[in-house]
């Protein structure tokens, strides 16, 4: 499967294996196009889990992780793509409609934008926070005391 | 003033046809079924929009118990994170420190020693029929029938006993440690666990005997929140509402761990994907459950109970995904480690986030009391939606 993806797109895809597990680093350019792949002609019908790895040092902070499974060959892939903060990646709720709840945590989380998504707002905050609390420079005790002291009424939440 | 007994009585043609011609057109009625409420089984907000008693589509608000689980995870280390594991899915707490607890031993690469993985399998499984005993205690009476609660709460102590002899805590247990387990089990263990065993055999065709082929629950449950295996597969529900609705997929059986592989069980599958076959699979899971502890506590072997492990663990820098079948479906851990004490990442993969989301799809069309029965019957947690 590997093969064949190399050899269509030669350097926008790196195969690798840690521990046992595969997964795949993809160029931001391919996104959706190998996603759609996967799903369609590698049968990896069940989108596991999609999140997100903040590494605020390196030029491209973000990492979006794609965790598939495929029921017929009973194997996980991971796919594992580098965004820059403010860039936008493709929604992939046309092609399994999990991602709608998982997208929107991310959103929710890092900030990061997806595009074509039906609804993306805010899912575990409430909708007026500032801020997105999974980036590594957000404070363990902060808080939006902004919202905090308008909705509830008290000056601090701490 | 007109003598009203000379109007002619309202025919369902002139009523009809009124109803049509009055200035309220909107048919659709919002209504808040608000964070707090009986029957969402914690702070779940469900905004319905109806037409009448029919359901034309619903939008879950949650968030109402986020903690910022997953960034705490990245100040504590890996043990000192093991605690707050439980608390996601307080039901089954036992599950979570498994599913945890396997991850992180991935990255070390070590395994559990054979005797702590035989005591953490009869642990997780007891756990599991505890998790499903709650479930249709509550289930049961979101939809009315009182009774099943008072008897699965009742019999749930023995399990809960057992939990507070083996670690002292009968809720969020922490009872599992990264390499194998802290405590051995104690005097009396298998014993306790064999007469469980015996005492809880007639109690589950109790509950079948109340409610099987009760007139009123096959009313309540049969087409109720019909999902079919391909919207499940697609919308990424897993569990017992997948195996409801004829996927046969379980990870204890697909992607073996914890020594899965040395016990005969089955999967149960339903036909219809309707509240009523979520019903069977559960109650066919808690007896498979228990042959498992069967098999598992006639074969405990000698040994210790916790692996070679550092005390200050540092795991190599890597990624990991592991996830086991928990009660409510596949609960999933990606841990992130950057070859320090505290994890980068840790991301809970939650079954009950996901199976909510098709809530929307397996209401549409049905009946308010319907939207109670469905809540009941994809068994959430809110604590896992929210972490």
């Amino acid at each position: 499967m590997v093969a064949k993806f190399k050899r269509q797109y030669g350097s926008g895809i790196t195969p690798l294996t840690h521990l046992g597990q595969n997964y795949l680093e993809v160029d931001r350019s391919l996104i959706p196009e190998i996603l759609q792949l996967l799903r369609d002609d590698e049968q990896f019908d069940y989108c596991v889990d999609i999140t997100a790895v903040h590494y605020p040092k390196r030029d491209k902070p973000f990492d979006v992780v794609w965790i598939l499974y495929s029921f017929p060959r009973n194997e996980r892939v991971r796919v594992k793509t580098q965004i820059a903060d403010g860039e936008s990646i493709a929604s992939v709720v046309s092609i399994w409609a999990t991602a709608n709840w998982l997208e929107r945590e991310v959103y929710d989380m890092f900030g990061i934008t997806f595009r074509d998504h039906p609804d993306l707002k805010r899912i575990l905050l409430p909708d007026g926070w500032k801020g997105h609390p999974l980036r590594k420079d957000y404070g363990i005790l902060q808080q939006d005391s902004e919202w905090v002291q308008i909705n509830l009424g008290i000056d601090s939440g701490q | 003033m007109t003598d009203p007994k000379t109007l002619s009585p309202p025919s369902l043609e002139t009523h009809v046809g009124a109803h049509d011609n009055t200035f309220l057109d909107a048919n659709e009625l919002v209504i808040n079924m608000g964070p707090q409420h009986p029957a969402t089984h914690g702070v779940l907000r469900v905004i319905l929009r109806l037409d009448g008693e029919k359901v034309l589509g619903l939008e879950c608000v949650i968030g109402y118990l986020h903690r910022g689980v997953e960034k705490i995870a990245e100040n504590r280390t890996y043990t000192m994170f093991n605690p707050y594991v439980d608390r996601m899915d307080y039901v089954a707490a036992v599950s979570n420190g498994l599913g945890y607890c396997e991850a992180v031993e991935k990255l070390l690469s070590v395994e559990a020693p054979p005797r702590a993985q035989y005591i953490r399998v009869i642990l997780t499984e007891l756990n599991r029929i505890a998790s499903h005993q709650l479930w249709l205690g509550t289930h049961a009476l979101d939809i009315g029938a009182i009774t099943p609660l008072f008897y699965t709460f009742r019999d749930r102590e023995e399990i809960l006993k057992i939990f507070e002899k083996y670690c002292g805590a009968r809720l969020t247990t922490h009872a599992f440690r990264i390499g194998g387990l802290q405590y051995e089990a104690y005097d009396g263990f298998e014993k306790d666990v064999k007469n469980f065993i015996a005492f809880v055999k007639p109690k589950i065709d109790e509950y079948e005997e109340l409610l099987t082929t009760n007139r009123i629950w096959l009313e309540r449950t049969r087409g109720v929140g019909v999902i079919s295996g391909k919207d499940c597969i697609a919308l990424g529900v897993t569990g017992p509402v997948l195996r409801a609705s004829g996927v046969k997929w379980d990870i204890r059986k697909a992607q073996p761990y914890a020594n899965y592989r040395n016990f005969d069980f089955e999967i149960p599958t339903g036909l219809n994907g309707d509240t009523y076959d979520r019903y069977l699979v559960r109650m066919v899971e808690m007896r498979q459950a228990l042959r498992i502890i069967e098999q598992a506590v006639d074969g405990i072997p000698e040994g210790p109970v916790m692996a070679k492990v550092p005390k200050v663990m540092k795991p190599p820098v890597g990624e990991i995904y592991h996830s086991i079948e928990a009660p409510k479906g596949e609960l999933g851990y990606f841990i992130v480690s950057d070859g320090s004490t505290q994890p980068y990442r840790v991301r809970v993969r939650p079954p009950s986030f996901v199976n909510l989301q098709a809530l929307d799809m397996m209401c549409r069309g049905q009946l308010v009391a319907d939207v109670i029965a469905v809540i009941g019957t994809l068994d959430i947690v809110l604590g896992e939606v929210d972490r």
